[in-house]
């Protein structure tokens, strides 16, 4: 089983990028400014997405290797998931 | 005893396995009589695809599911290929299905381009009607709009719709579509449900599609309807109730009460048995073997005897 990055509930990690691998999000909680461009890339065989349940960002199906990329420019705690996996969840804090 | 897993050709040499052939290989029959599945494996003398029925069936169709067109990964690098070589088996049969039903995960990306490749592709289907249910994968980033576009034609809400035929009420389900939990109905549709068989007599056979299994045959991976039991709940009065659906890859079926669930297998790729390892991810079989791993079901319902014999034939 490949180690699991995931950061502890509570404990977001300062970064701006993010890896779906193992059907996970990894950092699973990150902390960034305003004004981050944050990047996923999927490196699972199977498809991902990156979607927020407020509707403030989402990706179409990301194939294998492929990025998406989102610019934060607002304050607040993003909740999101794959909708094709919605047991894959994760969040971005963004701060001022 | 109930587990369709028994794919596996119990009793058989591997030289009498190559040996069969596309129709009568490993196949395993899964006869329903009377809420009892009973299940054997195919016989290569036989002489029809499903034995065991003195009565011609009323009515035949045959599942697909899962053909997931766009997917390119180690475990399947031709899914286009593999899904062409289900329905040449299809258009093979010794008789004409009635219906061609894809159970779902259509494509892979839920992109315009794989939605047009896979309708072309069923077109080629030598049968009189195709349906489908919609998979995760076909509502990915539009709860379904392109899927809709594409084949949601006849539809009502999210996609669902029911029909009737040789006596058999047919009712196919959308419960890939809600955002944080799958797979779900939602109450306007489970309200539709109950309307739906609101008017039938108790008498009459129920068969129910849907992409995501209406049974929790593994909660973690998304492997269950999480309203299933409210659906099922309008479902318990009728005599005879069998629901078929794809999304795991892989035969299993179960039964409880007056309902059996048949799990069917994809044209794509397998994906692990339940709880084995920490996710759903594809498997990559060695090489020659994914076709072993890959089928099409054929099903047969006989009017008044309550039966409906499946039969999950191999990829060969």
């Amino acid at each position: 089983m490949p180690d699991s990055a995931s950061a502890p509930a509570g404990a977001p990690v300062a970064a701006s990028s993010v890896t779906i691998k193992s059907f996970a999000f990894s950092p699973a909680s990150i902390t960034v400014k305003v004004g981050t461009t944050v990047t996923w890339t999927n490196q699972d065989q199977d498809a991902h997405t990156v979607t927020d349940k407020g509707g403030a960002f989402g990706s179409q199906a990301l194939n294998t290797g492929a990025s998406f990329k989102f610019t934060f420019t607002k304050p607040g705690t993003y909740n999101y998931l794959c909708t094709i996996h919605p047991f894959m969840t994760a969040t971005v804090v963004v701060t001022q | 005893m109930t587990d369709a897993q028994t794919n596996d050709p119990h009793g058989m040499t591997r030289r009498q396995l190559l040996r069969h052939t596309a129709w009568f290989g490993s196949a395993v029959v899964l006869t329903v009589v009377g809420g009892e599945v009973i299940s054997q494996i195919g016989n290569s003398n036989a002489a029809a695809p499903v034995p065991a029925a003195n009565d011609a069936p009323a009515l035949r169709f045959v599942q697909i599911s899962d053909s997931h067109i766009g997917f390119n990964g180690p475990a399947n690098m031709m899914v286009e290929q593999t899904f062409a070589e289900a329905i040449d088996m299809i258009n093979a049969l010794p008789y004409r299905p009635a219906f061609v039903m894809h159970t779902g995960d259509l494509t892979h990306l839920s992109t315009p381009d794989q939605f047009d490749q896979v309708k072309q592709m069923m077109s080629e289907l030598k049968t009189s009607e195709v349906h489908t249910v919609p998979g995760e994968h076909d509502g990915v980033d539009d709860k379904g709009a392109k899927y809709r576009q594409f084949f949601g034609k006849g539809t009502q809400g999210a996609g669902w719709y029911s029909w009737d035929m040789a006596g058999v009420h047919f009712i196919s389900l959308v419960n890939t579509l809600g955002l944080e939990s799958m797979g779900h109905l939602g109450t306007d549709q489970l309200e539709w449900l109950r309307k739906d068989v609101a008017h039938l007599s108790s008498d009459t056979s129920i068969v129910v599609f849907s992409h995501i299994p209406l049974f929790a045959m593994y909660a973690k991976w998304g492997w269950s309807t999480d309203d299933s039991v409210q659906a099922l709940s309008y479902l318990k009065r009728f005599a005879s109730v069998t629901c078929l659906n794809g999304h795991v890859h892989q035969l299993f079926t179960k039964t409880e009460g007056n309902v059996t669930f048949f799990s069917a297998t994809t044209t794509a790729y397998p994906l692990p048995k339940p709880g084995d390892g920490p996710a759903p991810t594809p498997v990559t079989l060695p090489a020659g073997k994914l076709h072993s791993a890959l089928g099409v079901r054929e099903v047969n319902y006989v009017k008044g005897n309550e039966r409906l014999a499946l039969k999950d034939v191999r990829l060969t």
